[in-house]
């Protein structure tokens, strides 16, 4: 299979509008014949349903939440990047383009990241004409403020609800074309399986998440905006329900899932308390901006932090990145906090956590400025660890927060399955080996609003007029009865562990020897691991209940059954990048200084898998990456 | 931390519910109200019983999935906090805690604490919107917005459509809801071209699935983000001018 990215020729910054004039068009009344199927209602695919909806398309709109305002872009706190330079600072489209292919890592496929930045100044105009309320100065101007992994102020905000706001923009713009008739909604309904018929996507299978009923739906074009897959970790900063069946049933059926491994660590979460933990809170990493992180100098120090004088703290980040200091890149900032743990300087249950002390900034700027910037973040900081983050400097550790792999795509949003287009968290395309904060909405956004609802005119409008096929078709019922028989088997296994306990299991082996750091030993260890716990699983889950009811258990099951396979690749694409790269981190491969180290000779390549068959290797296939604008350098922050 | 436990079972809304008690032993004050559940639940499966379903996701206190009648309280006994940030914390060691789920004729039960929210979404797509199609939109700072306007349009904005208010509203009424969204809108000077309409088009909407509001403020009350009934009279004053103004 040879990959091809069809990016467009020419300069840089020429190649989308030239593409946008190569695309073929569909004619207002030939859209109407056309369906569309998107699956996920987050910003990515909430933007994207609404936008086909607008242009004529007649578009069904899937999720698995109880309504398309409860998509998991909502929890997303600091804020969206966009090259507005309005600040005067310096920025630009090319500043952001190249911020972003340096920050992650070289890995990334420029053109892509390049329309990225083109674009983000038209998402900030159609999100304030939506009345998303964003900060604003004095004078009546949208406010901005710098982030991690920049040196200027790019970024727009919405208090400490960004995702909120951006995101109920979205369903308000979708509520609208329901209104219309021009998008049908489907929540509580969960994609299970996805229908190839001669090659092309034709639709999908779904359940009903309250009736159980298994059911099929028909389209011209699958749209998969289902967001990543950072809870294969069980503990991350993820929703509890967001899941990969989605993008890995895709994945079975013949799409190429890219940089498995690409698996972002957040730097700033609440640390774990405890055994029964269900999930790790994000603290906004804008809270970097007025809080210095440190540790005690001396291992082992038990010390409360107002009793560690000065001399005594070690704030590590700024001696080691004076440059960047508490603002560098997070896949930095989270190995580092990993490393301070790990030589016993880390503080709270378990040694693993640093603090992030406000109390400079609060005698700088007071205690009123720290309120209005970061109010509703230190009341939900206080409301889950009891402790007042005005007086006590808060406690973080790094937490799975962001996947930068996905399904691969081409320059159109394509996956290597016809009419399979991939949008949002779900693909791998603009973030290379790290993401920068505040760019997972910008490209959410990106992708639904003005990337996909031109290139995927282009497919169907090669499609016209052909013969409709019925959900009758028997590639359909071949798929429910896969669907059907896979919950059967999971309801009938009849052993003795929960689900949850499985998959916590699980996540234990991912994060030990597949998160922050890895080496080939531990990961080939995991892969073991990795295979005994699944063998467990089919013989020893035991699930209550039946199919034909709301059965939270059984959703939980057939996900966690699919994060078993994906934890698989995701460790044999680490295994097989020999190098270092953004948050993928091979102790065998580091600097003098412990910093990354990447093989560019080997290495500047996506990494695109092919599923081959139950128990079968992965075949590897490799997409070329050139970078002709910002030559790859080693990043400094220092 | 010991607690005995009643909650509402139903298997469908189809079916007739009851309280069951459990004995839960095992909690710890860190716990967040959910994980207390999840401990439980991991029980009742062990024992081949069928666990409680209730309603979560984000568990961060921003999706609004989850709500639960917490000894006749929504979302429980702290103030300003939904139910999945909420921590055992407060709660006492031998304590009796009846969860039920939120209690609204709109509401329909689904499963034990789950209901159907359906009727937020239809308030919506009645009018809760800017009509802005992708692309059309001018650039950004073309229009200045007052820092106090904005501000106050977020403070309306931040409503997490959870439905608390509803559920501790005695008429079962979602003005709190509604008058959110309408004044989140309606102060925005992008919300200007539809403000009538879309005020007159809500209210419709929301009266054909709700009870009528007669100023308790329960809601205001029960709001994990503390939205205040402000905004209800303020949709109230946008509804009878929109009368006179005509659509």
């Amino acid at each position: 299979m040879k990959l091809d990215p069809r990016v467009p020729t020419g300069p840089i910054q020429d190649k989308w509008d030239k593409h946008r004039f190569d695309l073929k068009l569909v004619n207002p009344a030939n859209k109407r014949r056309f369906e569309i199927i998107v699956v996920g209602s987050g910003l990515a695919g909430g933007s994207a349903a609404a936008s086909l909806g607008e242009l004529g398309y007649h578009v069904k709109c899937f999720c698995y939440q109880d309504s398309a305002r409860r998509a998991h872009s909502i929890a997303a706190q600091g804020g969206i990047n966009a090259a507005k330079n309005y600040q005067n600072d310096g920025d630009s489209i090319w500043r952001l383009f190249y911020d972003t292919v340096k920050g992650g890592d070289f890995r990334s496929r420029e053109a892509n990241v390049y329309r990225l930045a083109q674009v983000s100044v038209n998402i900030i105009d159609q999100c304030v004409a939506q009345g998303v309320p964003f900060a604003r100065e004095y004078g009546g101007l949208l406010d901005n403020r710098s982030f991690g992994g920049a040196q200027v102020s790019r970024t727009f905000y919405a208090r400490g609800q960004t995702g909120q706001q951006l995101l109920l923009g979205t369903y308000q713009a979708l509520s609208r074309q329901v209104a219309a008739g021009a998008v049908e909604m489907y929540p509580r309904t969960e994609m299970l399986d996805l229908v190839v018929i001669d090659g092309r996507a034709r639709g999908i299978v779904t359940r009903d998440m309250v009736s159980g009923e298994i059911r099929s739906w028909v389209a011209d074009a699958v749209v998969l905006a289902t967001g990543g897959y950072s809870n294969v970790f069980f503990l991350s900063t993820n929703a509890k329900g967001c899941n990969a069946t989605a993008i890995w049933r895709a994945h079975r059926r013949g799409a190429l899932f890219a940089n498995p491994c690409f698996t972002q660590i957040h730097p700033t979460c609440i640390p774990q308390h405890g055994d029964y933990q269900s999930k790790l809170t994000l603290m906004s990493e804008s809270l970097r901006n007025d809080g210095r992180i440190w540790v005690p100098a001396k291992a082992g120090d038990t010390r409360a932090a107002d009793q560690i004088p000065e001399a005594e703290r070690d704030y590590y980040l700024e001696r080691r990145y004076p440059a960047f200091g508490n603002l560098v890149p997070r896949d930095i900032a989270s190995r580092a906090a990993k490393t301070v743990c790990d030589e016993g300087h880390g503080i709270g249950h378990g040694g693993r956590g640093v603090y992030l002390d406000f109390a400079d900034a609060i005698e700088r700027l007071g205690r009123d400025a720290i309120e209005a910037k970061y109010g509703n973040l230190f009341e939900m900081y206080e409301r889950i660890t009891g402790e007042d983050p005005y007086t006590v400097p808060m406690r973080i550790y790094p937490a799975p927060h962001y996947t930068m792999g996905g399904l691969w795509v081409d320059y159109n949003l394509m996956s290597t399955i016809d009419g399979l287009y991939v949008i949002g968290e779900a693909n791998f395309s603009d973030h290379g080996a790290n993401r920068l904060g505040a760019s997972a909405l910008m490209q959410g956004l990106a992708d639904g609003y003005f990337v996909l609802p031109y290139t995927i005119g282009d497919y169907l409008s090669r499609h016209m007029g052909e013969e409709p096929i019925s959900a009758d078709h028997a590639g359909f019922k071949s798929v429910e009865d896969e669907v059907e028989g896979r919950i059967q088997r999971l309801l009938s296994i009849d052993g003795r562990r929960t689900v949850d306990s499985l998959h916590r299991e699980l996540g234990h082996i991912c994060l030990d020897l597949c998160g922050m750091s890895r080496t080939q030993a531990g990961l080939e260890k995991a892969i073991g691991d990795i295979a005994a716990l699944r063998d467990e699983y089919w013989q020893n889950l035991k699930l209550v209940g039946t199919n034909e009811e709301l059965n939270q258990s059984l959703e939980k099951a057939g996900r966690v059954a699919d994060y078993f396979e994906l934890a698989e690749l995701m460790c044999r694409d680490a295994i097989d990048r020999q190098e270092s790269c953004g948050t993928h981190f091979r102790e065998e491969y580091q600097t003098p200084e412990g910093e990354a180290l990447r093989n560019d000779e080997d290495y500047t390549h996506v990494s695109a898998w092919e599923y081959r068959g139950e128990g079968e290797e992965p075949v590897l296939h490799k997409e070329p990456l050139e970078f002709e604008n910002v030559p790859p350098s080693q990043r400094s922050y220092k | 931390m010991r607690l005995t436990l009643h909650i509402w079972r139903q298997r469908s809304s189809r079916e007739r519910g009851r309280f069951e008690t459990y004995r839960l032993d095992e909690a710890s004050p860190d716990m967040s109200f959910l994980e207390m559940l999840d401990v439980l639940n991991e029980q009742l499966t062990e024992r081949g019983e069928d666990p409680v379903a209730f309603e979560h996701d984000c568990r961060e206190g921003i999706c609004g999935s989850c709500g639960l009648m917490i000894n006749g309280k929504a979302h429980g006994p702290e103030k300003g906090t939904a139910t999945c940030q909420l921590h055992m914390r407060k709660f006492r060691d031998g304590d009796a805690i009846r969860i039920e789920p939120w209690r609204a004729k709109a509401f329909p039960v689904l499963k034990d604490l789950v209901v159907d929210r359906t009727p937020f979404d239809k308030i919506i797509q009645a009018g809760g919107f800017i009509s802005v199609n992708t692309g059309s939109a001018p650039e950004a700072n073309l229009v200045p917005v007052p820092r106090n306007t904005a501000e106050r349009a977020m403070d309306a904005a931040e409503c997490i459509g959870c439905g608390a208010c509803v559920a501790q509203c005695p008429n079962g009424a979602a003005q709190l809801f509604t008058a959110a969204k309408v004044s989140h809108l309606a102060l925005l000077p992008q919300g200007q071209p539809e403000r009538w309409q879309r005020v007159q088009k809500m209210v419709e909407e929301m009266e054909s699935y709700f009870g009528s509001c007669t100023n308790f403020a329960e809601c205001e009350a029960a709001c994990p983000k503390e939205i205040s009934i402000e905004f209800i009279a303020r949709m109230n004053r946008d509804f009878l001018k929109s009368q006179f103004r005509g659509s």
